[in-house]
């Protein structure tokens, strides 16, 4: 009896350990998903790096505090510091480290040779490096470009347009000929033009780039970037010219003249990548942000007295480049 | 009738571009005249930039931003005059000790006070009756804002301080040779602190010009290092007011120049490439500096610390 005692005990033991989870997959059941990102300029840029801290901030109430975390450091406009930061992120074994900014390229090809076991994504490129452990991604800017080209188009009185641009690459580049492509698309005729000056962080510069086009007859401006701020308050100050952004949300920076924003939405980019990390794939793969996926949106200001049959216009133009009727040609 | 407005938006252009370089290079003309370099001026101006924008975000008043611009200058004046004068540190590293340290607090005050880009209402266009009227001069000299003025009035009141007062004779004076002019019983120490102050208040009026009146907004790194470019205006400028303005109009000049003519360059059926557009200010500065460099008296005394007795 004291054996089958005995016995009945070891086997119910046995069986205890055999349905509870030993320690470490419990722990690993529980641990949250963690991300880094390094980013170029600040968090609340109304540009570039706010639309990644954003989308991080969707995805965290899309997961759950408890299972999503990240930690970010922005401002890092010397390429050197975010080497730094890169390498200490993937040797704490976060599991995605992000390199958001296209300067940062060369340095994350580096890291994901020394650290094949970590997850790294960059962009905007489409640039894998053909590694398994590194995504690209990147956005078609040029689409909502184009959409806010058509308005420009229509909206323009003097018929002159004017982009500030920074540097002739990535995705500024593609909104920028987007835009200019959109403005063609209607009337190409319309003096359109873009001035790169050659900078991401020249506020004053990019002002003064305003100031041209204003003083040479332009009543719609855009332009990507951070430094767009200082050509936002130019047209701000005139009071009679009109703004588009992109990247983020720029409504607020002008709330009378800014028509229309295309905003970043990255956390479709993030949610398939966390996904795929989670089933065991580290990279390999480039992603594009579109109309058609979501990642791309136009918002409207609401402030702004869009007329309907421009808004019309605007959602028949959103469509036909979803459904591939319009198609973008680019110079 | 193009040509007359592209002149005028050039010139009106490169006005309000030289003018924080105006402010900052003053500065530091004063403070190197009397021995002190000080590569912080960056570091300043971002400073001063989010005192006043802050200031006038917080209580809608003008004076209030340059007030709060003038007594951060004054105090990150004092800071690095205590570090190079007092303690003796190397002037090229407290420096860019300075600069780091502006870049980072106006940052970090940044993101813990107002945290996103919000627009204020900054100084305004002056309209000058008659005067802002006339044509293409008219938009040229008498379509800016206070601040403006304000920089390019510091230029003859700057020289006339440095050549015709006595505390401009005690500058070069310390400047050149210091042991003399304490033999002569000029406090060399007061003098520097006063100078390398004078610069910081200076640097900070530049930071201010930017956020309170020329682009409204701050940002982190507004400046985007046009403190070190004001430095090196110093140096074309030969340590003397008048060319130290003429170095940053010269500068500004072509970039306005360049702005304009990329924008305009479809009309004229012209393509040039951004890269070059923006190398051309740097490429002209450099070939200036080349020429100024052979009028060029530097101060003698300059980065070198003062020790009685030596």
């Amino acid at each position: 009896m004291r054996k089958l005692f005995v016995l009945s005990l070891l086997l119910a033991i046995l069986a205890t350990v055999a349905v509870t989870p030993t320690a470490p997959e419990k722990a690993q059941a529980q641990s949250p998903f963690r991300v880094a990102v390094v980013m170029p300029s600040a968090t609340n840029d109304l540009a570039f790096s706010q639309s990644m801290y954003n989308a991080l901030l969707a995805v965290q109430a899309e997961m759950g505090e408890a299972n999503f975390q990240f930690v970010v450091q922005d401002g890092t406009f010397v390429v050197d510091d975010a080497a730094i930061a890169l390498r200490e992120w993937a040797i704490q074994g976060y599991d995605l480290v992000i390199a958001h900014g296209s300067q940062y390229g060369a340095i994350l090809e580096d890291l994901a040779l020394e650290f094949p076991d970590t997850a790294f994504a960059w962009g905007t490129d489409n640039d894998t490096f053909g590694y398994d452990n590194v995504f690209a991604y990147e956005a078609a800017s040029e689409q909502g470009g184009f959409v806010s080209g058509v308005i420009a188009a229509n909206l323009t009185q003097s018929k002159v347009i004017g982009v500030v641009g920074p540097i002739e690459v990535g995705d500024a580049k593609l909104y920028v000929d987007g835009f200019l492509a959109g403005v063609a698309w209607v009337n190409p005729n319309i003096q359109a033009s873009a001035n790169y000056i050659n900078s991401f962080s020249d506020v004053a510069l990019a002002a003064e780039a305003a100031q041209a086009f204003v003083a040479n007859g332009a009543d719609v401006l855009t332009g990507s970037a951070q430094m767009v701020v200082g050509a936002v308050g130019v047209a701000r100050e005139r009071g009679n010219v009109l703004w588009f952004g992109t990247q983020s949300n720029q409504t607020q920076l002008a709330p009378d003249i800014v028509v229309a924003s295309q905003v970043y939405h990255w956390e479709v980019v993030l949610m398939d990548m966390i996904a795929k990390i989670q089933e065991g794939t580290f990279g390999g793969e480039s992603y594009r942000l579109t109309l058609e996926n979501g990642g791309l949106v136009v918002e409207f200001n609401p402030n702004y007295n869009l007329s309907p049959y421009l808004q019309f216009i605007a959602d028949k133009v959103i469509d036909g480049i979803i459904d591939g009727s319009i198609e973008i040609e680019l110079d | 009738m193009l040509t007359d407005i592209l002149r005028a938006s050039v010139a009106a252009s490169a006005i309000r571009l030289a003018t924080p370089y105006i402010f900052a290079s003053l500065g530091e003309t004063f403070g190197q005249r009397s021995g002190v370099l000080n590569l912080g001026v960056d570091g300043i101006m971002l400073m001063g930039a989010f005192a006043a924008y802050y200031a006038v975000y917080e209580t809608g008043s003008l004076v209030l931003g340059v007030i709060a611009a003038l007594v951060v200058g004054l105090l990150m004046g004092l800071i690095m005059a205590f570090i190079s004068v007092t303690l003796q540190a190397e002037q090229g590293i407290s420096g860019i000790g300075i600069y780091l340290f502006g870049l980072g607090l106006s940052e970090l005050l940044f993101q813990k006070t107002v945290s996103t880009p919000t627009p204020i209402n900054g100084f305004s266009r002056i309209n000058l009756p008659i005067l802002t009227d006339l044509p293409i001069l008219g938009e040229i000299l008498f379509n800016h804002n206070l601040l403006v003025y304000i920089a390019f009035a510091l230029v003859p009141i700057s020289a006339y301080v440095l050549n015709r007062t006595t505390f401009g004779l005690q500058i070069r004076a310390v400047g050149q040779n210091p042991q003399a002019a304490d033999a002569m019983g000029v406090n060399v120490a007061r003098v520097r602190y006063m100078t390398v102050t004078i610069g910081g208040a200076f640097s900070a009026m530049a930071g201010a010009s930017l956020s309170i009146a020329l682009l409204n907004i701050f940002q982190s790194n507004l400046t985007s290092g046009q403190g070190f470019i004001a430095v090196a205006l110093v140096y074309f400028g030969a340590w003397r007011p008048v060319w130290v303005m003429a170095g940053a109009l010269l500068f500004s000049t072509v970039n306005a120049l360049q702005l304009q003519i990329k924008t305009i360059e479809g009309a004229l059926g012209l393509d040039i490439p951004s890269e070059f557009a923006v190398m051309a200010p740097y490429v002209v500065t450099i070939i200036a500096l080349i020429f100024a460099s052979k009028r060029a008296e530097q101060p003698t005394a300059l980065t070198k610390p003062f020790e009685r007795g030596e």
